[in-house]
């Protein structure tokens, strides 16, 4: 900061002295001489250090060496005001420049305002404020209403809503009670918790999405490497053409003069920096990397933002991505036999299963069995339960469990997981139990199409029915059903081939069993938040609650910076271009040539600065 | 071995560029990236060097630009 105040104070005063030489007559022109020579010097001394310190360093193309000897040259043809004029200004470009850098830096971090300073441990009944690092797996911490949540654990006291929108983009509070896991990262809104910590900080959600972060501009993209290797010729390239001009024509063609054209290759080495590309290449792509991230989503690098801009396929995994990956019991069909009692009977037959299906029923049943009525129980492998209850046989299961028991009854016509019950040898009913589609999952594949997207495909290893269903109500373009973990990698590979050799596919999953998939492709999307290492290791891209909605998102944002990208190189060159031609034809003064360099680089920064609030 | 360093008073892009240049020229290093945004070097090189490796980054350092420095 300190070093921004001095200089503005110096351009300050140089102005003054600049302006005021203006005021000088003709004949006080030793005045007028003097006082463009102090405003040179309090703007230009530093660049001329500089400059000449470099050359000692080899460094013959570099900036300051080139405007001070555009300026000097200036002098040297009595161009004064120019001279003076031109150094000001690239100062002024200059300070502005670190200005804005400095706000976008700031803004950024802000935005990543997500480090927790302190964590509360009780201490011979007092809370005591340590560091983060300090805590260790089963601590027990103490958050206060208003107060960061310093590290990742389980709640064993307390109940409190949580502001998770730092972390997952959500913007509404959560609810979160005893038995709960929470994240760091979030904000504690009311009540007072006790958390058992789960991980120390360094292996924290925070911690981790820090780091992911402030590593993604070390990825950088295609075009920002091709912007820093046009760069390095740029310079030399135009210096080259600055001398030719200087010296050339004065000698080739006769009523040439010689101050005319060394005027113009001066206008040359004002525009021979590379600023404004060199500088708001990588701030876009900053700014598009902290505006996903205030949506909760992750790009691991510049790159990937880039890529995402030319997604053409998009593959999902069903469940956990497009379906919320809990079974839920949609429907109970009794036959002679109420539905509530079906569910009764269901619930206590499978009382000792984990199954999924098994847990969905008691989870809908929602009361304790009574144990004392069931004298015997039995898991029969890939097809259900058998269990006595009441003294009365109770089967829980499968098509295959009702033909082995040889039980008649109709196979039921439904999408999804259907248990049949039988009692004491006969047929009751069947329970139907689905995955539900997430809310926003139909709106997410609108958007997606909306996006450009020319093809969206789910992936699945459940049955043929279930998966048509779910594409159906969805609208997706393909999907393939009954799919083995190794089979998905085959699909995705062949869905590889299938897009045009620029265009990507993303593939998105819960990361659960698909970090192969999400590393084979060009883009793997891990949902549901840092939680899984293995995910966000192979994943490029991390969401970080489970919104599919996410993903066209992404694409947007990618899409806007690419177009605010784009934006600045042609704007940049365009203009370095056409005053240089001009400049060679005599037309462009040296204060288009500072335009060119300076001017240009400002409007490019505050275009690029539009990326930071792309939604 | 990968490493990321500070480089302090990194405020101007096309420095960024040529430091990152530079220091990807040293031999046995990876690879090295320098973000203008972030102020900082990503450097991957051979590990029984990497200690020389840096002396010779910070030397170039200085030579693009010796307002800048880098912090161990």
């Amino acid at each position: 900061m300190k070093k921004q105040q001095k200089l503005l104070y110096k351009i300050i005063v140089s102005s003054i002295l600049f302006f005021g030489a203006f005021f000088f007559s003709a004949e006080k022109e030793v005045f007028r001489l003097l006082c463009l020579v102090a405003a040179y010097i309090i703007v230009g001394l530093p660049i001329l250090l500089k400059a000449i310190k470099n050359i000692g360093h080899g460094q013959v193309f570099d900036e300051n060496f080139l405007m001070s000897l555009a300026t000097i040259g200036a002098f040297a043809i009595g161009e004064y005001s120019e001279g003076v004029a031109v150094m000001l200004f690239y100062q002024v470009g200059e300070l502005f420049q670190s200005y804005a850098v400095a706000k976008s830096r700031k803004s950024i971090a802000a935005l990543m305002d997500i480090r927790p300073d302190y964590a509360n441990i009780e201490q011979e009944g007092k809370l005591v404020k340590v560091g983060p690092e300090e805590v260790k797996v089963n601590d027990v911490i103490v958050i206060n209403a208003g107060e960061k949540i310093p590290l990742d654990g389980q709640i064993i006291e307390g109940y409190s809503l949580i502001d998770t929108s730092a972390i997952t983009g959500e913007s509404v509070p959560r609810e979160a009670a005893v038995g709960d896991e929470i994240i760091s990262g979030c904000i504690n809104l009311n009540g007072r918790l006790k958390v058992r910590v789960s991980r120390i900080y360094a292996q924290s959600t925070v911690a981790k999405i820090l780091d992911l972060v402030e590593n993604a501009s070390s990825k950088k993209a295609v075009v920002e490497n091709f912007i820093t290797r046009f760069a390095r010729y740029y310079t030399p390239i135009v210096v080259f053409l600055a001398v030719a001009i200087a010296v050339f024509p004065p000698l080739l063609i006769k009523e040439a003069l010689w101050s005319d054209w060394f005027y113009r290759a001066l206008t040359f080495l004002v525009i021979s920096c590379p600023c404004a590309l060199v500088i708001s290449v990588p701030l876009s792509f900053f700014g598009g990397i902290g505006a996903a991230s205030r949506q909760g989503i992750l790009v691991k690098g510049s790159n990937y933002l880039e890529a995402l801009s030319k997604s053409e396929i998009v593959v999902f995994d069903k469940t956990g991505t497009l379906t919320k990956g809990s079974f839920e019991v949609c429907k109970v069909k009794g036959l002679g036999i109420d539905e509530a009692k079906l569910l009764e009977l269901a619930a206590y037959a499978g009382f000792g299963s984990t199954h999924p299906v098994s847990q969905s029923i008691r989870k809908a049943y929602g009361k304790e069995p009574d144990f004392e009525k069931i004298s015997s129980y039995e898991e029969l492998a890939g097809r259900g339960t058998k269990a006595i209850v009441d003294g009365k046989e109770i089967l829980l299961g499968n098509k295959r469990l009702m033909d082995e028991f040889k039980i008649d009854f109709e196979e039921a016509k439904e999408v999804g997981t259907i248990v049949y019950v039988a009692e004491s040898g006969k047929y009751k009913g069947y329970i139907l139990i689905a995955d539900e589609i997430k809310e926003d999952a139909l709106s997410a594949i609108a958007a997606l199409k909306k996006a450009g997207i020319k093809e969206t495909v789910m992936l699945t290893g459940d049955n043929f029915a279930v998966a048509q269903n779910v594409a159906e109500k969805l609208g997706l373009d393909k999907f393939f059903a009954n799919l083995l973990p190794a089979q998905k990698v085959e699909k995705v590979e062949s869905l590889m081939r299938e897009k045009t050799p620029e265009g990507k596919l993303v593939f998105t999953g819960d990361g659960i069993n698909d970090a192969p998939v999400l590393a084979l492709s060009d883009i793997g999307i891990a949902m549901g938040g840092v939680g899984s290492d293995a995910a966000v290791e192979a994943a490029d891209v991390v969401i970080m609650n489970d919104e599919p909605s996410k993903i066209a998102q992404a694409i947007r944002i990618s899409k806007k910076t690419l177009r605010i990208v784009r934006q600045n190189i042609v704007f940049a060159l365009g203009v370095k271009f056409l005053v240089l031609v001009m400049g060679a034809e005599g037309l462009a003064t040296m204060w288009d040539a500072v335009f060119a360099d300076v001017g240009v680089s400002v409007i490019a920064i505050l275009n690029a600065m539009r990326a930071l609030k792309a939604k | 071995m990968k490493k990321t360093f500070i480089l302090q008073d990194l405020d101007c892009a096309n420095c960024a560029a040529k430091i990152e240049n530079a220091v990807q020229q040293i031999e046995g290093v990876v690879s090295a990236t320098v973000s203008f945004m972030t102020g900082k070097l990503v450097l991957e090189a051979e590990e029984a060097r990497f200690e020389e490796i840096l002396d010779k980054a910070e030397k170039l350092i200085a030579k693009v630009d010796d307002d800048v420095t880098l912090i161990r």
